[in-house]
């Protein structure tokens, strides 16, 4: 019917050196240094090329690598997650796009059957990477503001990556791409374009590691494991309970959701002796279940308060503003979960 | 007297069994729909509609002419529709009210949804209308089992599923349609082909020839039609609903139109072409070409029509006026309809004093 229009949007390769950026920019920046670096590395998605992706992270990609290697796909989860399969098969490195990591549910089949068992089947490891949007506080209503990590927690063979910061999302995304298994990467949008996040990131090529949680904060009275948008609500609260309880609290940003670093965890929690986990996924069946259940496994000894979490409610995401800032944990919510641990 | 036609000559035969005040209530329906869409972006702009806002400019046409062919009552005796995000027409048609859309936009807590769900998302079984769902093509293999059962329980009753271009790549598609298909289920499938899904042109969207030609491949039957041609396509809806009702099955109707706005309004339409959208506006818009066959086939006057205009902006404004001044939702209004079984539990560090073992 209609041809695009010849205008393309405007070339927006790497920010300049030692310029601060985004989450968002950091992400751009991590995929489009290993589209450099390795040839095998391609993209797929909805609306990835001449647009740029519903949130413009691939904005520029399609100038720069051509339509071989961003790939517009029609709108069809299933279809598109079976064909990164493949060409993971076959040796490429295909990093696909879901447009609001609400519709990984329509690839659920394909990802938890097919690709998470192929390695273990004997069909050999799937190195691909699924990233997309997720996460609330932005009023987008129940199918635009979903955490679906734990659907996928429970699904042996993947990894999830979450990062909170700009230095560690694009040092994850870059491990991601370049891990043989397949890894699933959540980028919260609350976060992808929040000014407070800029950051100038390293001239040279870094990864972060999979698997390695990091501490945010260093504190001895109190530990906070969580990830993503809550490590920033976090550290507000830790902020608050500093000037008003004087309380020296620690915050361990998970960073990889699987594996667990229970390292890490342990070793804060023998420190403070006090954990408190806090998520912005809904409470039945998170991550915090399985968080606690190994710390009382490796640590029980040393707890000096009952482990408890801060986390959505058990409800889907609703839309309007009270109503969400009501399902969703507040940062008020981690100062008063905190100020009971500590007391107890 | 003063009311007469102003056209000396006789008046057209209406086509397709239509009745003239049949004609003008479908007037006042696609003016409705673009007169309210155009209200809540001007609220968008206000800020006061919470999230995003889809236009439906260029399509209210098909949207109203193919609900209009439903058979519409209010006791859930009624045929039942699935609408799109562009298809508020068809909501309006089959009889949403303007101020409960004006409602869900701005999340107040008296929006049918209860500020749970947004725009078009919501529903009403006895009007005969089910809210969609974002993820795309879920609605499809819904409908078909809304169909399943007009069927078992021995009811003529049909349901109607749109769907756009983009939207026919989901699996949830292929299987809906598939089921009603093989099933002889009484249902309406209609393809909205609007030339686009968000930046994606159609052609690459599908290889196929045209998606009236994909029925075949279902074993269901299959119409084209000019969409911003209402009457046309009232009449190829009316046609298809007939044959559902009948026990004929499924028909997929391809609707031919065009999505004038970006995306969403947001979305800048940057990989559009300017010509092509102002073509599609100065020779193809469904409201003027309604309007030219309703004034020059002798079925309605200018005057009258103005009349209907002037009376919809009237609504509309006091319409909205009213919604502004609901109120937002409780904000522990959170807590319920999880299931039927009461609200789900607070959390304990929001009572009063916390306590996790009482909570
Ligand atoms: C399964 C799924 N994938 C992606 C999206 C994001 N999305 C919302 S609307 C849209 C484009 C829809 O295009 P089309 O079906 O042609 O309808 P139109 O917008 O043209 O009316 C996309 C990709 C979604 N809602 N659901």
């Amino acid at each position: 019917m209609a041809t695009a229009l010849e205008s393309k949007p405007e070339h927006v390769r790497l920010t300049e050196q030692g310029k601060p950026v985004t989450l968002l920019e950091a992400i751009r920046e991590g995929l489009w240094e290993e589209m450099e670096r390795d040839e095998r590395v391609f993209l797929m998605g909805e609306d990835i090329g001449v647009y740029g992706g519903a949130f413009k992270v691939t904005e520029g990609m399609l100038d720069a690598f051509g339509s071989l290697r961003v790939v517009d796909t029609p709108i069809s989860e299933i279809g598109f997650t079976g064909a990164a399969a493949g060409a993971a098969h076959m040796g490429m490195r295909p990093v696909v796009e879901m447009q609001f990591i609400d519709f990984i549910a329509c690839a659920y089949d394909m990802i938890t059957n097919y690709v998470a068992t192929s390695r273990y089947r004997g069909s050999g490891a799937v190195p691909m990477v699924i990233r997309g949007p997720s996460g609330g506080y932005v009023r987008g209503g129940p199918f635009h503001s979903q955490n679906p990590e734990a659907a996928f927690f429970h699904t042996p063979g993947l990894k999830i990556v979450y990062p909170a910061t700009a230095y560690d999302a694009k040092g994850l995304i870059k491990a991601a791409i370049r891990d043989d298994d397949p890894v699933l990467f959540f980028e919260h949008k609350w976060l992808y374009r929040r000014p407070q996040l800029r950051e100038v990131l390293p001239k040279e090529d870094y990864v972060v590691p999979i698997g390695k949680a990091r501490t945010h904060r260093e504190g001895k009275d109190l530990t906070i494991v969580t990830y993503a948008a809550l490590v920033h609500k976090s550290a507000e609260a830790a902020e608050v309970l500093e000037k008003e309880d004087g309380l020296d609290v620690e915050i361990i940003d998970l960073r990889t959701i699987l594996p667990l670093d229970d390292e890490a965890i342990v070793a804060s929690v023998k420190k403070t002796n006090r954990l408190l986990i806090v998520h912005e996924d809904t409470r039945t069946g998170g991550i915090a279940g399985e968080i606690a259940m190994r710390v009382s496994e490796k640590a029980f000894e040393w707890l000096d308060a009952p482990i408890q979490r801060v986390t959505a409610i058990d409800a889907p995401i609703p839309y309007s503003p009270p109503l969400e800032d009501y399902f969703l944990p507040q940062t008020d919510d981690i100062v008063k979960a905190a100020r009971w641990l500590a007391k107890y | 007297m003063a009311n007469r036609t102003p056209t000396k000559r006789a008046a057209a035969a209406i086509p397709h069994g239509l009745e003239r005040a049949q004609l003008l209530e479908m007037y006042r329906l696609v003016r409705l729909t673009r007169a309210l869409e155009e209200k809540l972006e001007l609220l968008f702009k206000q800020s006061k509609v919470v999230g995003g806002l889809f236009r439906s400019l260029g399509q209210e046409g098909e949207s109203v002419a193919s609900a209009y062919a439903l058979r519409r009552r209010d006791d859930g005796t009624g045929d039942v529709l699935s609408p799109l995000i562009r298809n508020l027409g068809s909501m309006l048609t089959i009889g949403a009210r303007p101020d409960e859309v004006v409602r869900q936009y701005m999340a107040k807590g008296d929006s049918p949804a209860r500020g749970k769900e947004l725009n078009i998302h919501f529903t009403d079984f006895d009007r005969g209308f089910i809210g969609q769902i974002s993820p795309l093509g879920d609605l499809v293999p819904v409908m078909a089992g809304v169909a399943l059962t007009f069927r078992q329980r021995g009811e003529d009753r049909v349901g109607m599923v749109y769907i756009g271009d983009g939207a026919t790549s989901t699996g949830a598609f292929h299987e809906g349609i598939n089921f009603a298909a093989v099933q002889k289920l009484p249902l309406v499938v209609v393809v909205e082909n609007n030339g686009w899904a968000y930046s994606t042109p159609t052609r690459m969207q599908t290889a196929a020839r045209s998606f009236a030609a994909k029925a075949a491949g279902y074993g269901a039957a299959a119409e084209q039609v000019d969409g911003n041609d209402m009457l046309a396509v009232y009449g190829v809806a009316k046609k298809a609903v007939d044959r559902a009702r009948a026990g004929g099955g499924v028909t997929l109707i391809e609707v031919q139109t065009y999505r004038r706005k970006g995306h969403a309004q947001h979305d800048a339409q940057t990989y559009m072409d300017p010509a092509e959208i102002e073509h599609w506006a100065t020779t193809n818009d469904p409201v003027d070409r309604y309007v030219a066959a309703l004034t020059q086939n002798g079925w309605a006057s200018t005057k009258e029509l103005a009349a209907i205009d002037a009376e919809i902006d009237r609504e509309l404004d006091e319409m909205i006026a009213q919604a502004e001044t609901s109120p937002l939702p409780d904000a522990e209004e959170a807590r319920t309809d999880v299931t039927g079984d009461g609200p789900v539990a607070a959390p304990w560090y929001r009572l009063s004093p916390p306590d996790p073992v009482k909570a």
